[in-house]
């Protein structure tokens, strides 16, 4: 539904993105994750017609970004970051405008405005003005406009910045509701909600794309660098020896202790998993096994690592 | 075209949701009842030559304190990214936003009807020049509302907006008058003649209706709605 490739922005000296290529397929939920200033926005500008990308080029729903914009834009709801929107008019009469100048037919338009109310959780603020709302209704706002037309493709800029926790899961529910029917192009700085709502995530840094997968790839991607921890009951040295000699360890190095009892952290050699030999050994020799678990890269791990801010 | 309608009853409403059209409206009518009826009563003459006179100069300072939030609040608030990212070409959103003006602005000239009807209804004035009275101030007032919007677009301002909205709508009026003639160089004179807003108003003022006169108004507006869409395009870099 998206296609993208080797677009690259410029904005004076900076290079915002740089010839970044990615494809969404038609009913995925993809997330652009990324510290500020990864080129997230932007991309997302370039999609949604609003800037024009300075080399590559882009489809959304296929057609060229560039060449027929309206008719990307007709195809497309889309939620730029912080959430702008008309604050001296009612809900209701936001919801109105957006259907007018989406061409929304006239027969179609209450039963559609009724729907995007109901999916966001509007109706108790329908008559009231937008800039009265809390943060969080503005935003269901702001979904409610970029959903009105029943678009095949959303694109969300930050969807959940500035909410407290019980209206992030509202608004995460929501888009999980979305992504089971329409393709959802959504961005985030924030870790957990991409694993949470997203089957795969790009991850953006300084203009780059640096590793896209699904969640589970991307960990299995930064592999290699996968630990088991022990705490083990006997002579420190001896342990580590005989840890260090199992198949599949690649090294194996004290960690302090706790209570009195050694601890141990054992690099693993890529692709192995020797967790149940390691407790066989010890069990065998007789030492006490406190301890033992594998240390799986979280997203958060991967993420760090690509975008080498784990340095 | 139905989004440009849509985004001009949009702005319409918009002025009265906040204080800026009834700020507008007190004002516009303060003002031009003043010029009215001072002229009524000290010249005891039943005729509108006065009123005609002096509303271009409240227009030039009023109409840019409508048009001065058109675009530079949207670009303040972001919501130009909400507004150009619907499907609405970008000429159908800048020629909206310019109907919805020229809504408040014949809203504000039929105020001023009571005053007419009075000076009808106490003398025998003649009715063209009258009629042509009010056609060119719409005019005048569209090409003024025009200006504004552009310099709207220029920055995200709105007090820059509005001073550049005088500066320009001013200078506009006052190109083809003869004191600025006589002080621009040789060459330049007949063509600030006939750039000046002034000449042409007063023209179409005097009641005589003339196509070039028309067209001027024509061509003023499309030029600086036209420079608005440029702008606006301009920020995509």
């Amino acid at each position: 539904m998206i296609s993208v490739s080797g677009v690259s922005k410029r904005f004076g000296r900076t290079l915002a993105v740089d010839d970044v290529s990615f494809e969404v397929a038609r009913g995925e939920v993809l997330g652009l994750l990324g510290p500020n200033g990864a080129g997230k926005t932007t991309t997302m500008r370039i999609l949604s017609c609003y800037l024009s990308a300075d080399t590559g080029s882009a489809t959304v729903a296929g057609f060229d970004v560039a060449a027929e914009p309206l008719e990307v834009r007709r195809r497309l709801g889309y939620l730029p970051e912080n959430n702008p929107l008309y604050l001296e008019m009612t809900v209701a009469e936001y919801l109105d405008l957006v259907a007018e100048v989406r061409g929304v037919p006239r027969a179609e338009t209450g039963r559609l405005i009724a729907r995007a109310v109901e999916n966001c959780g509007l109706g108790p603020v329908r008559g009231r003005i937008v800039g009265q709302l809390s943060k969080g209704f503005r935003q269901r706002v702001g979904l409610a406009g970029a959903l009105l037309h029943d678009p095949e493709i959303l694109i969300l800029d930050e969807p959940t910045v500035g909410l407290d926790p019980t209206q992030i899961i509202e608004i995460r529910e929501l888009i999980r509701g979305i992504g089971r029917e329409k393709t959802v192009l959504l961005s985030s700085h924030i870790l957990p909600e991409v694993e949470a709502t997203c089957q795969r995530v790009l991850i953006f840094n300084e203009g780059h794309l640096v590793g896209q997968g699904t969640p589970a790839e991307l960990a299995a991607q930064a592999r290699g660098s996968e630990f088991v921890d022990l705490a083990v009951r006997g002579p420190r040295d001896e342990v580590a020896r005989a840890l260090a000699s199992v198949p599949g360890v690649a090294e194996c190095a004290g960690a302090g202790e706790e209570q009195g009892v050694p601890r141990f952290r054992v690099r693993c050699e890529v692709g192995t998993d020797p967790r149940e030999e390691l407790a066989a050994l010890v069990l065998d020799r007789g030492w006490g096994l406190r301890e033992l678990h594998a240390e799986r890269l979280s997203l958060e791990d991967v993420f760090l690592k690509l975008t080498g801010e784990g340095k | 075209m139905r989004a440009a309608w849509a985004i001009a009853k949009k702005e319409f409403r918009g002025a009265f949701a906040s204080p800026v059209a009834y700020t507008y409206l007190v004002v516009f009518l303060a003002f031009t009842s003043w010029f009215f009826f001072r002229a009524f009563f000290i010249l005891g003459a039943a005729t509108m030559r006065g009123f005609f006179g002096l509303l271009p100069w409240t227009l030039v300072f009023l109409l840019p304190a409508l048009t001065m939030r058109l675009w530079s609040e949207e670009r303040k608030l972001g919501t130009l990214e909400v507004l150009l990212t619907w499907p609405v070409r970008k000429r159908d959103a800048v020629f909206g936003k310019f109907l919805g003006g020229l809504g408040l602005l014949a809203v504000s000239l039929a105020g001023t009807l009571p005053a007419a009807f009075t000076v009808f209804s106490l003398g025998n004035p003649d009715r063209g020049p009258v009629l042509a009275g009010y056609l060119g101030l719409l005019l005048f007032g569209a090409a003024g509302l025009a200006v504004g919007s552009y310099a709207s677009a220029l920055t995200e301002n709105q007090i820059v907006a509005y001073i550049a909205g005088v500066a320009m709508t001013f200078a506009l009026f006052v190109a083809g008058e003869d004191f600025v003639l006589m002080v621009a160089p040789g060459f330049l004179a007949p063509l600030l003649s006939g750039v000046g807003l002034g000449a042409h108003y007063w023209s179409i003022g005097r009641g005589v209706i003339d196509s070039r006169d028309l067209l001027y108004f024509a061509a003023v507006i499309f030029f600086f709605l036209y420079l608005t869409v440029r702008r606006l395009q301009g920020r995509r870099g």
